[in-house]
């Protein structure tokens, strides 16, 4: 479909297996690499892993090479059945998630009509994940975090909803391909030659989408469920070897995920203005078939970016405390993007 | 007639496989001797829901039932025994001594849905071929504007409900 060449059905399940494979993957080992390693480490002025490879870029699979080697302990008390398959549920939910989002004009998994409701409800099965496993460690600690983990995951999961709403109303769709096609091919005020990216629309959308992305993937403003001075690591603190590596690689490949998402959602996506090549927007034929190679380099260099802005602000601020968490969620998100929803929806029918 | 040719193999089998895996953990839902795990085998049992209606192309509702009960009610339900009542490992006193008056209910509850399923579709057959998902444009359509009253007096419902459980739950 893709090189234009038919292939039977197999062949592209097994593609579709291997190309999501290298989606959830390839964001996450860029961000560590890039971020957890280096951009925390210039921050804090040192110079971060340097002996693998050059700039110590094969770090990251000796790493891998040392948490696969570990033994796989399970407290004795524990629900073993439970706290094995914990990690699995949390990777699934990544997995899910990679399905929708569209790399190109062909390069997609799935063309989901309902792309952006399935986004929401798949994001919300981790929660489960979480919760199986901070409870069956049999750990004061692991339930605490597990249990704040849920209420925090449960409290952003709204604000998150309510700003996507924005674009699904000037979209008039809720497919991701569409919404994409929409931005490249609208105009601001009859200028056509930026398309119409709606984080200049939905500014306020976005900003809180992202704030409830950083909570959802429980980074550091938001991370009172594996705080390290209060609960050791949260739910994360009974697991060792792969099934810890499996955690690690779920966060990481979430907030790739979740940035690929966001530009899909609010920055065009895949695509570049259709007025530069004069692409028509009903005809999703008439575009040219190089935008299946550059589409998916478009949508990592926006990934990066957005990862970048998640991981600074990692970086820069202390953790909330439990009851600000809420009350910020409730108080202040929600009713911001319900206005932001009724303005939205106004200005929709006015113009 | 049914010809070989309308019966969709892959389907079936999915439907199979599915089915069985639902049967199983319902049962577990009530035989486990532990909150937690018949809890998760309840979850089972709605993603199982949410596959079926996928195989009948119904992605919306679908997904409905993903975002519904496992992200919020199964989570929400988790939470609450969490906090309160989790301990790991056997529970003997999960059973209570209803059991005599439910097993009825539940059978005649059965008898109903089968009466109704039967009376309600008899003996049509779905489109083998050439089944398209049913749009969510088409979806809203129809509840904003045939179904509109309908849809508020749920709407009424619910919020009566949500306001009462908050009187419920607050006690000062």
């Amino acid at each position: 479909m893709i090189l234009a060449v038919d292939l039977p059905y197999w062949a592209q399940s097994l593609l579709r297996v291997l190309g999501g494979t290298v989606a959830v993957l390839l964001p996450a080992g860029t961000i560590v690499y890039l971020f957890l390693f280096k951009m925390m480490s210039f921050m804090q002025s040192r110079l971060g892993p340097m002996e693998a490879g050059p700039y110590g870029s094969l770090q990251l699979f000796a790493e891998v090479g040392k948490w696969l080697q570990k033994e796989d302990i399970s407290p004795e008390h524990a629900d073993k059945r439970i706290f094995r398959a914990a990690p699995l549920v949390v990777l699934v939910s990544t997995f899910l998630l990679v399905a929708v989002v569209p790399f190109g004009p062909d390069a997609y998994f799935t063309d989901f009509d309902a792309g952006v409701f399935y986004m929401l409800a798949v994001s919300s099965i981790s929660t489960l994940g979480i919760l199986m496993a901070g409870w069956s460690s049999a750990n004061k600690y692991s339930l605490l975090g597990g249990l704040r983990a849920a209420g925090q995951l449960i409290a952003y999961e709204l604000p998150m909803v309510l700003a996507v709403l924005g674009v699904v109303i000037q979209a008039g769709t809720m497919n991701l391909q569409t919404i994409v096609v929409k931005q490249n091919s609208d105009a601001i005020f009859g200028f056509d030659g930026l398309g119409n990216p709606y984080i200049l629309t939905q500014f306020v959308g976005f900003m809180i989408f992202m704030i409830a992305v950083q909570a959802e993937l429980t980074q550091t403003p938001f991370d009172m469920p594996i705080a390290e001075s209060e609960l050791v690591s949260g739910y994360m603190t009974e697991y060792s070897g792969f099934r810890f590596l499996i955690f690690f690689i779920a966060e990481f490949a979430t907030a790739g995920v979740f940035a690929l998402i966001a530009s899909v959602l609010f920055l065009g996506g895949w695509g570049v203005p259709f007025s530069w090549f004069g692409w028509d927007a009903a005809d999703t034929g008439s575009i040219d078939n190089w935008m299946n190679i550059v589409g998916p380099l478009i949508m990592i260099t926006k990934m990066v970016v957005l990862a970048g802005i998640i991981m600074w602000v990692r970086f820069s601020y202390p953790r909330f405390r439990e009851d600000q968490l809420q009350r910020f969620a409730w108080k202040v998100l929600i009713p911001v993007s319900l206005v932001n929803i009724m303005l939205t929806a106004i200005l929709k029918v006015a113009f | 007639m049914v010809l070989a040719s309308d019966i969709q193999v892959a389907q079936n089998v999915g439907f199979g496989i599915i089915a069985l895996m639902m049967v199983l953990a319902g049962v577990g839902v009530i035989a486990s001797r532990n909150v937690v795990h018949a809890a998760l085998s309840l979850v089972i049992v709605m993603a199982g829901a949410a596959a079926q209606y996928v195989l009948l192309a119904a992605e919306f509702v679908a997904v409905t039932q993903v975002l519904v009960y496992i992200g919020a009610v199964m989570v929400l339900f988790l939470f609450g025994v969490m906090l309160t009542r989790a301990k790991i490992g056997k529970d003997a006193d999960l059973n209570n001594g209803n059991a005599a008056v439910a097993a009825p209910v539940a059978l005649l509850l059965f008898g109903v849905m089968v009466y109704v399923l039967g009376k309600g579709f008899t003996d049509q057959e779905l489109p083998t071929s050439d089944v398209r998902p049913q749009y969510t444009a088409t979806i809203s359509d129809l509840i904003f504007k045939p179904y509109l009253l309908p849809f508020w007096a749920l709407s009424f419902v619910l919020l009566a409900a949500v306001i009462g459980a908050i009187v419920l739950a607050r006690k000062d």
